[in-house]
């Protein structure tokens, strides 16, 4: 059972404000979606939630403890929240499972051979058992976002992060990284997503958030938002976006 | 069956082989027709040129360049080492150990700003005018240390931009697994940078096995200081010319091959 | 009429000047032989020790290759104010091409194989050759003994004739370090580096009773013991056609005795120094 919750959660860069009083709760299972502009501060926000960055004011709870609280250890907490960029960052000079082991051997203290076989087992769930031992520049921008995906998963996270993965992929390459975060959702994978992919946090999503300059302008399930948006501003995404 | 443009293409190719051809050798021609004609060639052939001297001397000089290649074989490790924890000194973000982080940089700023052959000098004979007893006033010792300060500043730098080159997504990707702070440095961030200056890193080895022969201004008789020797024993400047026949059989394949590494890593890249 | 005249004024100028011009040695062998006219140009090391040349100032004319120039230039019919000094190191005076100076004195060793490159004039010194060591390394059995000298660290300035001698004679144990220069040499005996140097036996005994404090000159070598003794000449392009004269002067001075007294008063008694056995 994992449950993240956000509570006037404020950060600025200098004199930039990104996140202005924030607050967000999202519950076991869930997958909660956030969209709005670009530069709206969403990426800012997952970032926050697993300590890349470091927020100003406000609580970040997960399942009820203050995560956010300076003192505590930030490797400890990142292993439990697991991210996903829009960029994969693999690591170039490790094949797909060097790139996926390299964190459970070191934070685990387990080696390769005590690893590998659940490694593997999440390499064929997500279809790449082939792949294993290809290096990153020879997979396909969908292949590598599933790899950065089984990473992180290879943590054993409570938690999902993903900020827009399908962004940088060719459309041609989208659907099969959206098979997985359906894969995950079906597993009960609590889940945070940026995403501009309307239709699938339409259909997927248990809660869309629509971020606009540092705030949650409007919050709902998706059919209230897509179908029927309150603000004027949510109207205008919408509108440029679909 | 060629189409009309791969023949034009072919045809432009040749021709440009033929050109280079045969303006390579009208310059050689010209090098080799035009410079004994000057008026001092005759001279200058005797004293830098003596095919007698040349052969009489190579073999020694051969012998003696083994011990540049053993100075620089114990240099070049610890210089790669040093220069590493030097470059790693001046990538650390605590704050607290922002004395290291200061250390590094003037390191390098001392070290880069003063020419080796000085820096030689002052340590080859500053620290064993101390009073240290032998074997460890000896020169070998200090002017390799001399030799592996200034050129471990230099190797730091090029491993420092290494490490900058890494892009900061990687660092970020590494520590939102949970990665400590040394674990992204030493699996992710040095083997990306390390394999990065491969190419730089040899140039300055090719230099560094140039600057060995400094290490003869305080004592030790390595190929530029035999030829010296030979120089003032013949009146003649032609030992140097050997000594350089054999610097450049080792630096120019090194550099060809620096080369070579460097323009792939840039077809790589791109 | 009128014309007639001037010109012949004008002539008896042009000969009034060549004549003095010429004055200052109507009779000189050295007459249009050397680098400027009327002027004998002097290369000497720059710095110049002592007794060699007294506070690197050569145109003062002490110490012993100062005096013997100047002497020299003398007898070749310049007088004081029409020499100039210049330096020039070893490896100037013996590459090809132009040289800036008429002869060069820096106690440059005469050999078969310098001798094919340039030319030496007689020799105006026999130089014999010494081991400057330090007390310590004495007290430590130092012996001028050539069986005791092969045990030392030994070390020479390069460019010297005692790197040839030093292992063809001596033959260490230890392969000898060199140096650029005389006061490399002695800094590394000062850091304890070396244990022993060979230089010639004015320039051992001036380092070790000036420069180093615990200076001893422990031995010197027999004319015989070198296969042909350190004999100093003048450096001159090959050649030049002044050698006639600067070997004029200086056999002329040996004759009459002047070289030994400046030898005298320069160059330190050196029969204190035991020989090495
Ligand atoms: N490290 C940073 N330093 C300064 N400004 C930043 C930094 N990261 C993000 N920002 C700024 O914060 C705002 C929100 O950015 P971001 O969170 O990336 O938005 P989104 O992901 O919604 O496009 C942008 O204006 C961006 O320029
Ligand atoms: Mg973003």
């Amino acid at each position: 059972m994992s449950k993240l919750e956000l509570i006037n959660i404020h950060k600025s860069f200098g004199e930039r404000k990104v996140c202005s009083g924030i607050n967000l709760t999202v519950n076991d299972g869930e997958m909660v979606c956030l969209i709005g502009a670009s530069g709206s501060g969403k990426s800012t926000l997952l970032r926050c939630m697993n300590l890349l960055e470091e927020i100003d004011e406000g609580e970040i709870l997960l399942n009820g403890e203050d995560i956010s609280l300076p003192g505590l250890d930030p490797q400890q907490i990142r292993q439990q929240i697991g991210i996903v960029f829009q960029s994969y960052n693999l690591f170039p000079h490790m094949n797909a499972l060097e790139n996926v082991m390299l964190a459970p051997r070191r934070t685990h203290k387990r080696s390769k051979d005590e690893l590998r076989p659940e490694i593997e087992e999440l390499f064929k769930r997500f279809g790449l058992a082939d792949r294993m031992l290809n290096y990153p520049d020879q997979l396909s921008g969908g292949q590598q976002q599933r790899v950065a995906v089984i990473r992180a998963l290879a943590m054993k996270p409570k938690i999902m992060l993903f900020d827009e993965i399908t962004s940088a992929l060719d459309p041609e390459l989208v659907a099969e990284v959206l098979d997985v975060l359906r894969q995950l959702h079906r597993e009960g994978m609590t889940m945070v997503l940026a995403t501009h992919e309307m239709s699938f946090a339409k259909e997927l999503a248990d809660k869309v958030c629509f971020l606009d300059a540092g705030e949650i302008l409007e919050e709902g399930p998706p059919e209230a938002i897509f179908s029927n948006p309150k603000q004027t501003r949510t109207q205008a995404f919408l509108k440029s976006v679909l | 069956m060629l189409t009309i443009r791969q023949a034009h293409a072919k045809r432009v190719k040749q021709r440009s082989i033929t050109i280079a051809v045969i303006s390579t050798i009208a310059a050689i021609a010209l090098v080799y027709f035009l410079v004994p004609l000057a008026p001092g060639w005759p001279a200058v052939k005797k004293s830098f040129f003596n095919a007698e001297i040349f052969i009489k001397t190579f073999p020694t000089l051969l012998d003696a360049f083994m011990l540049d290649v053993m100075i620089f074989l114990w240099c070049a490790p610890l210089i790669a080492i040093l220069g590493l924890i030097i470059a790693l000194c001046r990538d650390v973000r605590s704050p607290a150990l922002y004395p290291l982080r200061l250390f590094g940089a003037i390191y390098t700023d001392v070290l880069r700003g003063i020419p080796v052959v000085l820096i030689v000098y002052l340590i080859g004979f500053g620290v064993p005018g101390l009073g240290l007893s032998r074997p460890w006033n000896s020169p070998y010792i200090w002017g390799s240390l001399a030799l592996i300060l200034t050129y471990s500043a230099y190797v730091a730098e090029i491993f420092r931009s290494g490490i900058e080159s890494v892009h900061s997504s990687q660092r970020a990707a590494a520590e939102s697994l949970g990665l400590s702070p040394s674990d992204t440095m030493r699996f992710v961030v040095l083997p990306q940078a390390i394999r990065r200056v491969v190419p730089a890193n040899m140039n300055m080895f090719i230099a560094l096995q140039k600057d060995v022969a400094l290490l003869s201004f305080i004592g030790p008789v390595e190929v530029l200081r035999q030829a010296g020797v030979y120089k003032s024993l013949y009146a003649n400047f032609t030992p140097y010319v050997a000594a350089a026949v054999i610097f450049l059989i080792i630096t120019i394949p090194a550099t060809r091959f620096a080369d070579h590494l460097m323009s792939k890593q840039q077809r790589e890249r791109s | 009429m009128l014309l007639k005249s001037s010109l012949s004024i004008a002539t008896v100028c042009v000969g009034l000047l060549l004549s003095t011009s010429s004055a200052f040695a109507a009779d000189s062998c050295a007459t249009g032989k050397t680098l400027k006219d009327g002027v004998l140009t002097i290369a000497t090391g720059n710095p110049s020790y002592f007794p060699w040349v007294l506070d690197n100032d050569p145109k003062a004319g002490k110490g012993f290759e100062a005096a013997v120039a100047y002497e020299v230039a003398t007898r070749m019919g310049f007088d004081k104010d029409n020499v100039e000094w210049t330096t020039a190191s070893f490896d100037a005076s013996i590459q090809p091409g132009e040289k800036n100076f008429d002869f060069n004195l820096q106690q440059f060793s005469i050999t078969e194989d310098r001798e094919k490159v340039v030319d030496f004039s007689v020799p105006y010194y026999s130089a014999a050759m010494a081991v400057l060591t330090r007390k310590p390394i004495q007290e430590k059995g130092a012996k001028p003994e050539l069986e005791s000298l092969k045990g030392l660290l030994w070390g020479a300035s390069s460019a010297t004739t005692g790197v040839p001698m030093l292992n063809k004679l001596i033959k260490p144990d230890d392969k000898p370090l060199l140096y650029n220069d005389n006061n490399d040499v002695v800094a590394a005996m000062k850091a304890n580096q070396i244990d022993a140097a060979l230089f010639d036996l004015p320039t051992a005994m001036y380092l070790g009773a000036v420069v180093l404090d615990d200076g001893v000159v422990l031995g010197q070598f027999p004319a015989d013991r070198s296969e042909n003794p350190d004999q100093f000449g003048l450096l001159m392009t090959e050649g030049n056609p002044l050698k006639n004269c600067v070997d004029e002067a200086l056999e002329a001075m040996k004759e009459d005795g002047t070289l030994a007294s400046i030898e005298a008063e320069w160059l330190q008694q050196t029969t204190s120094v035991p020989l090495i056995k």
